[in-house]
């Protein structure tokens, strides 16, 4: 394979690759065979360890009703997050002075603010100002959190999806005489909820990976905290932090192949306007990628550019 | 009205939270450059390695890391990180994960930032004889370097607030204090204001600095 940062390798070339891809896999080897005796050593590699992994009660007690409160509060929080960042999204972009203004004090505020940070203050909120049940009250405050700073980051969204749509949309909406909600509601929020559908997708991710937090320090029974009572039950700390890995990597992959490939066909298909905001530009370590205030620049919704190189 | 912040170490929290930030933060700039150069690199199995690790880091929660370096590493083998202290034990495993864990982060936005540095750039390297090291640190990287200031500015901003993950396993910074005060003190609303200020003064500074300085900084074409 070659790419524009490196002729084809030549003889010469290839020899030297072949020489470094032996040293790479001697020290990688070395490294994962260092790893094996080191689990050796401390018998993490026994099979009793392991064993509890292949019996359906560790699945059906522990694993899948955790991974499915880990669905639940990431689908709450999803679905509640959403309508509330569409509302804000288009406050940003009123032409009032004044609802611009709150509306993009209070989307600043929540993005800069820690996750955890929101959980713990609903968490002690709602256990001293309402009547929520002991039990209950973890996942609320798990959907609270999420929802405050998740609606934020989608407000974002929402705007650089309506800033990436073609002037002329509203400029013809307008010349047919609609009024500015009409405008919004029938022509440019259709259009840019297509456009945003991989970047939203691909936010469902960072949500799915913050309920863990919950589980740690709320007590709410995610996937992660049923990984400690299952781990107190058969003493397999580590195989249960692969499992529970393992099942985390699964389950993102699969949004991420998901938002991948609705992006793709998204951008095939002709009956958009070729806007569309891709996973890419979503990370959850890049949210002001999408024009935000902290210094991107990306108006209108950074487009992802050609991979190029590789 | 600020009496409950008496008898607490507020303004410790948060130096604690910035030294994790500052030297994960320099730790994950290193180990995602390097990965973001594996990943373009022309060994196989190097760009294999990039690919796997930034992806298997990306979609596992930084929860399960930190508790894992905690709970895994450090008490089943035994990994010390230098220090018998508890707490000095529980910062060091804290950066560990944070760097690990920010430099998948931080590979993705540089290998982004080498793909806007136009391809004529990398052709011009290599017509007039520059190795693969040569190109990329000579021509490409430097560039890629000064427009992914603001990405990377975003990633600083993430790794601050995601430090807070790091009171899972008990290091005593802001997220923790913040637990103790409010589960102790009755002003529930005004802790968790001045928290939330806190990390307001932090980020945004830090967001409209990196901010201004991506745009002078930036190769304009």
């Amino acid at each position: 394979m070659s790419s524009v940062l490196y002729d084809t390798p030549g003889p010469r070339a290839k020899r030297r690759n072949i020489l470094f891809s032996a040293v790479f896999a001697v020290l990688l080897a070395l490294l994962l065979w260092w790893m094996w005796q080191k689990m050796d050593d401390k018998g993490q590699l026994d099979s009793a360890l392991w064993k509890p992994f292949t019996t359906s009660e560790a699945w059906t007690t522990y694993l899948l009703p955790g991974l499915a409160n880990t669905l639940k509060a990431a689908a709450l929080a999803m679905v509640i997050a959403l309508p509330l960042g569409a509302v804000f999204g288009i406050a940003r972009l009123s032409d009032h002075r004044w609802v611009r203004g709150v509306a993009g004090t209070v989307v600043e505020f929540f993005r800069a603010i820690p996750v955890l940070l929101l959980m713990l203050f609903a968490n002690e909120f709602y256990s001293r100002y309402t009547d929520v049940s002991s039990e209950d009250r973890p996942l609320y405050a798990v959907v609270t959190g999420l929802v405050l700073y998740n609606a934020a980051v989608l407000a974002e969204v929402v705007r650089a999806g309506i800033l990436s749509l073609p002037r002329g949309q509203t400029e013809a909406a307008y010349a047919i005489g609609l009024r500015k909600g009409q405008t919004m509601s029938s022509i440019l929020l259709p259009q840019a909820v297509t456009a945003m559908l991989p970047a939203i997708v691909s936010q469902l991710v960072v949500i799915v990976k913050d309920t863990a937090l919950g589980g740690v320090m709320l007590n709410f029974p995610e996937l992660l905290n049923s990984r400690g009572t299952l781990a107190a039950n058969y003493a397999n700390v580590i195989q249960s932090f692969i499992v529970v890995a393992i099942m985390f990597i699964v389950l993102n992959f699969i949004l991420t192949s998901f938002a991948s490939w609705l992006e793709r066909y998204l951008r095939r298909s002709k009956r958009s306007t070729g806007a569309v905001l891709g996973a890419e530009d979503m990370e959850e370590l890049n949210p002001a990628a999408v024009g935000g205030t902290f210094g991107t620049g990306g108006e209108g919704g950074g487009l992802p550019g050609s991979r190029t190189y590789t | 009205m600020f009496d409950f912040l008496d008898g607490y170490d507020v303004l410790g929290a948060f130096w604690m939270t910035v030294k994790l930030t500052a030297i994960s933060a320099v730790g994950a700039l290193v180990w995602g450059t390097l990965l973001a150069a594996m990943r373009v690199s022309p060994v196989p199995l190097m760009r294999g390695f990039g690919t796997v690790y930034v992806n298997v880091v990306r979609n596992i929660p930084l929860t399960v890391i930190v508790l894992f370096s905690s709970l895994g590493l450090a008490d089943i083998f035994g990994m010390t990180m230098g220090s018998d202290d508890f707490d000095i034990q529980g910062f060091r495993l804290a950066v560990l994960s944070l760097a690990g864990y920010t430099a998948a982060f931080v590979c993705e936005s540089i290998r982004s930032g080498i793909n806007t540095v136009p391809i004529g750039q990398a052709e011009a390297a290599r017509a007039i004889g520059l190795s693969f090291r040569q190109t990329l640190t000579l021509v490409v990287l430097p560039q890629a370097f000064r427009s992914v200031i603001g990405p990377l500015a975003n990633v600083l901003i993430a790794l601050t607030k995601n430090t807070t993950v790091a009171a899972a396993i008990g290091v005593a910074e802001a997220a923790l204090l913040m637990k103790t005060m409010i589960e102790n003190e009755a002003q529930v609303l005004l802790i968790g204001a001045v928290f939330a200020f806190g990390f307001v003064v932090l980020t945004l500074p830090t967001g409209l600095i990196l901010g201004w300085l991506s745009k002078r900084l930036a190769v304009k074409r």
